[in-house]
């Protein structure tokens, strides 16, 4: 009846995992109970879960990739003090096998649940009102992809109690993901997890390729797009292309793990070689899909608070796609000592460190563009410049690894972790809150912070480097990655040393709870009408904050890049006056189509995973018979009427006057 | 040129309105899904490459592979493809009732296609030659499976074409759908060639 799954899947055992289980449900608890005392549901239900609104959806996949960063470094600090105690024979406190759990489930959230969703978030939210559009292409669609991604969500949680998560790492390298050195329900949660949040990430970058080559407002050629929806477009292709790799490679690993098929087994032909090579195709891709909008961020940023053009523009664009061309020809780097031969290690090798060119040609035009600008030091800018500090040494520790030679000695050490964490954390993590507290105003009317933005900021910087720098040392000395526990004392001081920098990681996070409390708590302080905070350059400013949810009374017309700071140049200036005739906007309804068709994928994953053959039967036929209500719904949008428009567009302007 | 045809029908439907191109955008989102979708095929070509000699002492594919009935299924596919081409002429001539019959046609073409691949299938598992037996024959299954899995899933597709343009006939709705579909049946066709090129034909030489 329940297939594999009975009440000894709970790990009572587990003093550890059921501390955190009674505190999210504490809290979870918690938080159902004031939604239902202020009445909220009704709210939630139509404003949110069924909202197809863009600028909605990107702050759903935000606050979920702020929570899962808690419990991502939940995970992080666990093993930093595993490692920072299990010295000389000590064990620590963790057993191996749940040690490598941790390890998996830190990076798998990290990167698919925490990195994924903020810049997919940050794509929602701002590339239809760069390119002055109302939404984008498909609005149902990006509502379904939110929830699938949501579903993977929901499953990798849910392995924390009810079972347990892969011991595999994060990539589940076969055979060790076989069946028959994991029949455990870990790989299998790692396997749905991923399919099914993974086909949201497939339809969200088909959604947004369309939408920005198909919605742009008038005038805005390619060339006249910010940068930040030029990283948005290179990243929606790499998505469309590396994406289904990642399909296909965990559908195979699915075969083998459910019909006893040999794609990656040991043996009767099967080819561990090929997995990996298939898990990379996409691996590698993915990397960029994560960075090349934290660039796109960090150029809006610098032009934005440097009160100049961007540097380069179009070298940044071409800068841009050659990145991503390039980030298809890499993949075998991550794997030179499986033995491809001299030749092929050679060309991969080459092949990566010649993408250190066109991410120099980045660094010089940020660099260029703060070069005689009038810098503002705020909490944007301040991850930006840490930014290119501390990723310009990730990036020469790449380089370093991409020489086969050298990568022989440091390959699956501590030198590894140190690299990607140089790269992810200050690359992506400072991308992404740079982003964040740019963009927050736009999205909620008021703006963050500074002063708990800056301090979760040096937090950042300083915690970074005191946790990585000792690995890279650490990694001289022949420490792997993945340990849970060596036999070196002498590698504990250095161990210990990054413990505390995780510690100081902790302080940055607190700081961003707090800098989030606090500015809503002022709020009405902090309130920004204008829509224009930072006097900024690009079309996203020039409307209100937040938003109304059609986005623009009038579509713009574009004339240059940067135009609605070349609008603001002119004698005059821009005014935002009322316009004195409206028309009626046709828009996309709400639908809880996505979300109950999600919550039938939920059982179906939940089902495969434990073997309930009927739930994963009924939670296929949801599926179906919830798209078939989709297709035969007719009522799919309406026109909200010009006197609304004109209402919102008039209370507005009251404000406005009333602040003036 | 059916792009185009949409294109002006919903330009008059809307007055020229911001959303005016909503066909054309599906027609060109789903041709982005199809590209993800090719690479999804192409991934298991490679596969398949890779493991066309992993017998693991099973049966080689020149042992397993009929021609001439692989080439009956596909020469009902390939029709398939023609007489949907039929449909889509009919719909821009805006005869309902032909496109239903053209579809009708269609389904059962594909029907056929799919069920001689289930016939084959169950054949080869019969002997012994399931997809378990060795890393070759898991590849070729997969590939074709795959394949054959989205023919059935455009044979649904077709059904609810039917149904839905019986009800409530060819307007700005069901139109680009049946373009997407069109698009979404050509495709397979393509694909199948390459597998019947590359896993069938070299396959059994």
């Amino acid at each position: 009846m329940f297939g594999k799954l009975s009440l000894d899947s709970i790990p009572f055992h587990e003093p550890i995992i059921m501390v955190t289980a009674a505190a999210i449900g504490i809290i979870g608890a918690l938080i159902v109970g004031l939604i239902t005392y202020y009445r909220k549901w009704g709210y939630l239900w139509t404003e949110w879960v069924t909202s197809i609104d863009h600028k909605k959806i990107g702050v759903m996949y935000f606050l979920v990739a702020l929570v899962m960063l808690i419990r991502g470094f939940a995970d992080a600090i666990m093993m930093r003090t595993q490692q920072a105690i299990a010295a000389g024979g000590a064990e620590g406190y963790l057993p191996p096998e749940h040690y490598d759990q941790i390890f998996t489930a830190h990076g798998v959230i990290m990167i698919f649940f925490v990195a994924m969703p903020m810049v997919i978030g940050l794509m929602n939210l701002v590339v239809p009102l760069q390119i002055g559009a109302r939404d984008v292409a498909f609005p149902f669609m990006n509502n379904l992809s939110f929830w699938l991604f949501a579903v993977g969500v929901i499953l990798v949680n849910m392995s924390l109690v009810i079972g347990e998560f892969a011991k595999t790492g994060w990539l589940a390298y076969a055979p060790l993901s076989e069946l028959k050195y994991s029949p455990g329900v870990g790989v299998d949660y790692w396997i749905w997890a991923l399919q099914i949040s993974g086909i949201g990430t497939t339809l969200t970058g088909i959604n947004f390729f369309v939408t920005i080559l198909k919605m742009r407002t008038k005038g805005m050629s390619l060339f006249r797009m910010p940068i930040f929806t030029w990283t948005a477009l290179c990243t929606n292709v790499l998505i469309i292309l590396s994406f289904p790799i990642l399909t296909v490679t965990i559908a195979l690993l699915t075969l083998d793990r459910y019909l006893g098929m040999h794609f990656f087994t040991n043996d009767m032909g099967g080819s561990q070689m090929m997995y990996v090579n298939l898990i990379w195709a996409w691996g590698h891709p993915e990397v960029y899909i994560l960075i090349l909008p934290a660039f796109g961020v960090f150029s809006e940023v610098i032009a934005t608070f440097t009160k100049k053009r961007l540097f380069g523009y179009k070298t940044m664009v071409w800068a841009t796609v050659v990145i991503a061309f390039l980030s298809f020809t890499v993949w075998l780097h991550h794997f030179f000592t499986m033995g491809a031969g001299a030749d092929v290690n050679s060309f991969f090798g080459i092949a990566t460190m010649i993408i250190a060119i066109p991410t120099g040609v980045k660094i010089f035009n940020w660099l260029f563009t703060m070069y005689r600008g009038r810098i503002q030091f705020t909490t944007p800018v301040l991850w930006t410049i840490g930014f290119i500090i501390t990723f310009t040494l990730g990036g020469m520790t790449g380089v370093m690894l991409a020489v086969p030679g050298a990568n022989f000695v440091l390959h699956n050490t501590l030198f590894v972790i140190a690299h990607f964490h140089n790269v992810i954390i200050g690359g992506v993590v400072f991308g992404m809150m740079a982003g964040f507290t740019y963009w927050f105003p736009k999205a909620f009317g008021f703006t963050l912070s500074e002063k708990w933005g800056k301090r979760s900021f040096w937090c950042w910087l300083i915690g970074f480097y005191v946790a990585f720098m000792p690995l890279y040392a650490l990694s001289f000395f022949g420490a792997m990655r993945r340990m849970q526990s060596y036999e070196q004392t002498e590698w504990q001081p250095l161990m210990i040393v990054a413990w505390f920098g995780a510690v100081i990681i902790a302080c940055g996070i607190a700081c961003i709870v707090i800098q989030l409390v606090v500015s809503i708590r002022d709020r009405e302080k902090n309130r920004d009408l204008t829509g224009d905070p930072w006097d900024g350059r690009t079309l996203e400013w020039s409307t209100s904050s937040p938003p109304p949810n059609y986005n623009f009374a009038y579509l713009p017309d574009v004339a240059s890049i940067d135009s609605y700071w070349e609008m603001k140049q002119q004698p005059g200036g821009f005014k935002r006056e009322l316009a004195t005739k409206f028309e009626d906007i046709h828009m996309p309804r709400n639908t809880a189509e996505g979300p109950i068709l999600s919550l039938f994928a939920l059982l179906f994953g939940f089902a495969l995973i434990w073997h309930i053959w009927w739930l994963a039967g009924l939670g296929a036929i949801g599926m179906f018979v919830t798209f078939m209500f989709r297709i035969f719904n007719n009522d799919t949008d309406y026109h909200v009427s010009a006197a609304e428009v004109e209402k919102t567009e008039r209370e507005y302007h009251k404000r406005l006057e009333m602040q003036a | 040129m059916a792009t185009d045809t949409i294109k002006q029908h919903d330009a008059h439907a809307h007055d020229g309105h911001e959303h005016h191109d909503a066909g054309a955008m599906k027609i060109f989102g789903f041709w982005i899904y199809l590209m993800s979708d090719l690479v999804i095929f192409g991934t298991l070509f490679a596969t398949f490459g890779v493991l066309a000699n992993a017998t693991a002492g099973g049966p080689t594919s020149q042992e397993i592979f009929e021609l001439p009935f692989v080439l009956v299924g596909t020469f009902l596919l390939l029709i398939s493809s023609f007489t949907f081409g039929l449909a889509v002429l009919a719909q821009n001539a805006g005869d309902r009732g032909a496109v239903l019959k053209w579809l009708a046609v269609t389904f059962l073409l594909g029907f056929g296609f799919v069920a001689m691949e289930v016939y084959e299938f169950h054949n080869l598992i019969a002997e012994g030659y399931g997809p378990d037996r060795s890393a070759f024959l898991s590849a070729f299954f997969t590939l074709v499976g795959t394949h054959g899995l989205h023919v059935t899933f455009g044979l649904i597709w077709i059904a609810i074409m039917f149904f839905q343009i019986s009800k409530r006939g060819l307007d700005s709705v069901t139109k680009p759908r049946m373009l997407c579909l069109s698009l979404f049946w050509h495709f397979l066709d393509i694909v199948w060639i390459c597998v019947f090129s590359f896993v069938y034909l070299i396959g059994a030489m």
